[in-house]
C-alpha cells in the first residue's frame, strides 16, 4: 500500500455572505496515494471545486474561509500555511488545471511568455535553458510545431490545444499532486477523449497523483482508480470504481448512475431523482439527501448518518444497517 | 411511408467574411453546407455533432431565425422559404424551439405567467381568461404548480426553467418543436427528469421532435433516428438502433468510441482522432473528414463524397460504401 500524499480530514470551507454562513464544504475526508487517479463526482453545488480551491489555497478570500479541519501534503498541514509556503508549493508541488482552457490563459502575451514564466518561478535556468524546457513540455503534452507555438497567442490555438499548454504549465514542475477541476467539460468529445489519454499518460509517465473533479461519471469510470462521491458539501459515498458503479452503497450514488441514458441500449423511461441538490445550509437536521431519497425511513430525517465502512465507505443507515 | 411532416432538402448558410476597407468578399464560411432530410409526424430526429459542425444554424434555419442561403423548407406540403416574414410569423406557431440555455431564455422582468402567455398573445389565441387558464394548465403539464405563474426566472432552478421554457415551446399546440441542446446545462438527475417530460409530452401531444445537442447518449436515448454532422454536412443519417449498434461512417465510429462509458468494466477501444475540426471557412478538398479520417484512401482527398442511401435504408457519405 503506498502511502497518502495528501490527506483532507474533516476539512470544513464557508463562505461568509449577508445571509450568513454558507457551509460550502461540510467536514469531507478523503486521501490520494503516490501516482493514483481519484474522482471526485458530484452536481453542480456539492462543493467540489471548493474543495480544490480550499487545497490550493485560492479561496477568494473574503467571502471564503476554511473554519475547520486540516489538508496534509506529506504530513504537513497546509490548510492554514502562509501565502509564501503555499507558493512554493504550488507548481511546485500541487497543481490545478482549470475548466475553461479560453480563460485561464492571458490573452496578450504568447504561450512561450506564459509557459517560460511558470518554469522560471520554481527553477533558476538561463534563458536557453528555459525555452528548452518549454519545448519540451509542449511535445510532452502532444502539440505539433512546439517552437512556432511558444510565438503565438492564445486566441490563435483551439480548445484542446489551450487545454495541453495549460496541462504543459502545470506540469512544468513535476508536480506530486495534479488537480483537475473539469478539465474536460467545455470540449467536444473526440478532443476530450485526447485530453484524458495525455492524462493518463502522463500519470503513468511521472507518477503523478491526479484527483479528478468532475460531474461526468463516465470520465470517472473509465479513468479513475479511486471515486469520492460529493452530495451538498458531504461526502457520501467512497470507495474503489468498480465497487462505486458495480455497488453503490449510497441512494444518491445509485441514482446517478441510473439516470444516465445508455449509448448501447436503450432504456425507455429514465431513472430520475427528484427534486433538486438543496441550497447549502437550508437542511440543518438528518440526512441532506433525505428529502429526495426513495428508501427515506424516519430516523433519516432526525439523525445525521455517519461516513462509514472500510474500503467501501458510505454515509446511508439503509447499507450500514443491512451490514 | 406516409409524407413527411417536415422536410428540409439541400439547405445552405454561407456566411461571407469581408476583409479590405470596402467590404469586398474575400471568403465565405460553409456553416451548413447542403444538408437534406425530413421528419414524419409523431417521430424525433436527433442531430449530433461537435461544435461548430452547424447543428444549431441548421435548428434556427429551419424556423427562418437565420436566413437560409439556398435550400428548401416544406413543411405540411408548403415551401416556407417562400412565406413573407408576415406569414412566416405565423408559420412558427405550428413549429417552436427549445433552448440550450435557461438562464438567458426567459426574460428576467417578466413573471413567468407572462412568458408563457407571451407566445398566445403573440399568435392571438383566446382571450386573457382563457389565456390565464391554459398558462395554469401548461404549467402542471411540465410539472410545475399554477401559482408558480406569478413568480419571476429568477425564483427557479436550471431544470425549473427548462420546464418553463417547455411549457412557453407548447403554449401555441405547435407541431413540431426544435430543442436545441435542452439538457446540455443541466446536471445528471436534473437532466433525466427533463427528457423524461419530454417523451412524456410527445406521446401525449404526438409532437415532432428535432432534436439537436452534442451528447451521443442524450441523443440516442430520445431518437427515432439520428443525423451525424461533420463541417457542415451530414455525414451519417439512420435510425438509432442500427447507428450506435453498427456506425458505418469513420467519424461516427471515432466520435462514439471517443464518449467515455459511465461502467469501469467496460473498457473501449478508442478511435482517437488527431487533430481539431477543421475551419469551415478553408474546409480540406474532398471528404471533409479524409485529413483526420483514420482509413483514409486517395480517392478521399480528391473527390467529394455524397450522402447515398444504402441497401438496409441507412445513408452514408462516405467513399468505403461507394
Amino acid at each position: 500500500m503506498s502511502e497518502a500524499i495528501l490527506k483532507v480530514d474533516g476539512l470544513k470551507t464557508s463562505f461568509f455572505t449577508d445571509d450568513g454562513e454558507v457551509p460550502a464544504v461540510d467536514g469531507i475526508n478523503f486521501s490520494v496515494n503516490e501516482g493514483e487517479i481519484l474522482g471526485i463526482v458530484g452536481e453542480s453545488g456539492c462543493g467540489k471545486s471548493v474543495t480544490s480551491l480550499s487545497i490550493m489555497g485560492l479561496l477568494p478570500s473574503p467571502p471564503g474561509k476554511i473554519v475547520g479541519g486540516h489538508i496534509y501534503y506529506k504530513g504537513e498541514d497546509i490548510s492554514h500555511a502562509k501565502e509564501s509556503r503555499m507558493r512554493k508549493l504550488r507548481g511546485n508541488d500541487i497543481a490545478m488545471i482549470f475548466q475553461e482552457p479560453m480563460t485561464s490563459l492571458n490573452p496578450v502575451f504568447t504561450i512561450g511568455d506564459q509557459l517560460i514564466e511558470a518554469i522560471r518561478l520554481h527553477n533558476h535556468l538561463s534563458k536557453q535553458a528555459l525555452t528548452d524546457r518549454a519545448v519540451e513540455l509542449l511535445k510532452l503534452v502532444g502539440l505539433p510545431r512546439a517552437k512556432e507555438l511558444l510565438n503565438e497567442y492564445p486566441h490563435e490555438l483551439s480548445g484542446g490545444m489551450r487545454q495541453r499548454v495549460m496541462i504543459a504549465m502545470a506540469m512544468s514542475c513535476n508536480p506530486k499532486v495534479l488537480i483537475a477541476d473539469e478539465p474536460t467539460t467545455a470540449l467536444d468529445v473526440t478532443i476530450q477523449a485526447q485530453i484524458l489519454d495525455l492524462m493518463v499518460k502522463l500519470n503513468k509517465e511521472t507518477n503523478t497523483a491526479i484527483i479528478m473533479i468532475t460531474h461526468d461519471l463516465g470520465v470517472v469510470a473509465q479513468m479513475c482508480n479511486r471515486v469520492v462521491v460529493m452530495y451538498a458539501g458531504k461526502v457520501v459515498e467512497e470507495g474503489d470504481v468498480k465497487d462505486i458503479f458495480n455497488h453503490p452503497k449510497h441512494p444518491y450514488t445509485e441514482g446517478l448512475i441510473q439516470s444516465i441514458p445508455d449509448l448501447y441500449g436503450k432504456k425507455d423511461k429514465l431513472y430520475t431523482i427528484k427534486g433538486s441538490v438543496p441550497k447549502p445550509g437550508s437542511i440543518r437536521q438528518g440526512c441532506l439527501f433525505a428529502p429526495r431519497c426513495e428508501f427515506v425511513m424516519d430516523k433519516c430525517k432526525e439523525n445525521t448518518p455517519e461516513l462509514l465502512g472500510d474500503s467501501h465507505k458510505s454515509r446511508c443507515f439503509l447499507h450500514q444497517e443491512q451490514a | 411511408m406516409s409524407e413527411p411532416l417536415l422536410q428540409v432538402e439541400n439547405l445552405k448558410k454561407y456566411y461571407p467574411i469581408k476583409s479590405g476597407g470596402f467590404g469586398k468578399v474575400s471568403e465565405t464560411v460553409r456553416a451548413v453546407d447542403g444538408v437534406s432530410f425530413s421528419v414524419q409526424e409523431g417521430e424525433t430526429l436527433g442531430i449530433v455533432g461537435e461544435s461548430g459542425c452547424g447543428k444549431s444554424t441548421t435548428g434556427r434555419m429551419i424556423m427562418r431565425l437565420i436566413e437560409p442561403t439556398e435550400g428548401k423548407i416544406v413543411f405540411n406540403g408548403k415551401n416556407l422559404m417562400d412565406l413573407s416574414k408576415g406569414e412566416m410569423r405565423k408559420a412558427r406557431k405550428d413549429i417552436q424551439m427549445i433552448f440550450q440555455d435557461p438562464f438567458a431564455s426567459l426574460n428576467p422582468r417578466h413573471t413567468v405567467g407572462h412568458i408563457i402567455e407571451e407566445p398566445m398573445i403573440v399568435h392571438k389565441m383566446g382571450d386573457r381568461k382563457q389565456r390565464q387558464k391554459r398558462v395554469e394548465e401548461l404549467l402542471e403539464l411540465v410539472g410545475l404548480s399554477a401559482y408558480h405563474a406569478g413568480r419571476y426566472p429568477h425564483q427557479f432552478s436550471g431544470g425549473q426553467r427548462q420546464r418553463i421554457g417547455i411549457a412557453r415551446a407548447l403554449a401555441v399546440r405547435p407541431k413540431v418543436i426544435i430543442a436545441d441542446e435542452p439538457v446540455s446545462a443541466l446536471d445528471v438527475s436534473v437532466q433525466s427528469q427533463v427528457l423524461n417530460l419530454l417523451k412524456d409530452l410527445q406521446k401525449q401531444f404526438n409532437l415532432t421532435y428535432i432534436f439537436i445537442a452534442h451528447d451521443l447518449s442524450v441523443v440516442r436515448h430520445i431518437s427515432d433516428r439520428v443525423g451525424v454532422m461533420y463541417l457542415g454536412k451530414i455525414v451519417e443519417l439512420s435510425e438509432s438502433e442500427n447507428l450506435y449498434n453498427h456506425p458505418n461512417h469513420p467519424y461516427t465510429k471515432a466520435l462514439l468510441s471517443a464518449v467515455p462509458v459511465p461502467d469501469p468494466e467496460v473498457k473501449t477501444q478508442r478511435i482517437i482522432l488527431q487533430g481539431d475540426v477543421p475551419s469551415p471557412a478553408h474546409p480540406p478538398a474532398g471528404c471533409t473528414f479524409h485529413d483526420r479520417c483514420p482509413v483514409a484512401m486517395d480517392i478521399c482527398s480528391k473527390e467529394r463524397p455524397h450522402l447515398k442511401k444504402l441497401d438496409d435504408g441507412r445513408m452514408v457519405s462516405c467513399h468505403l460504401f461507394h
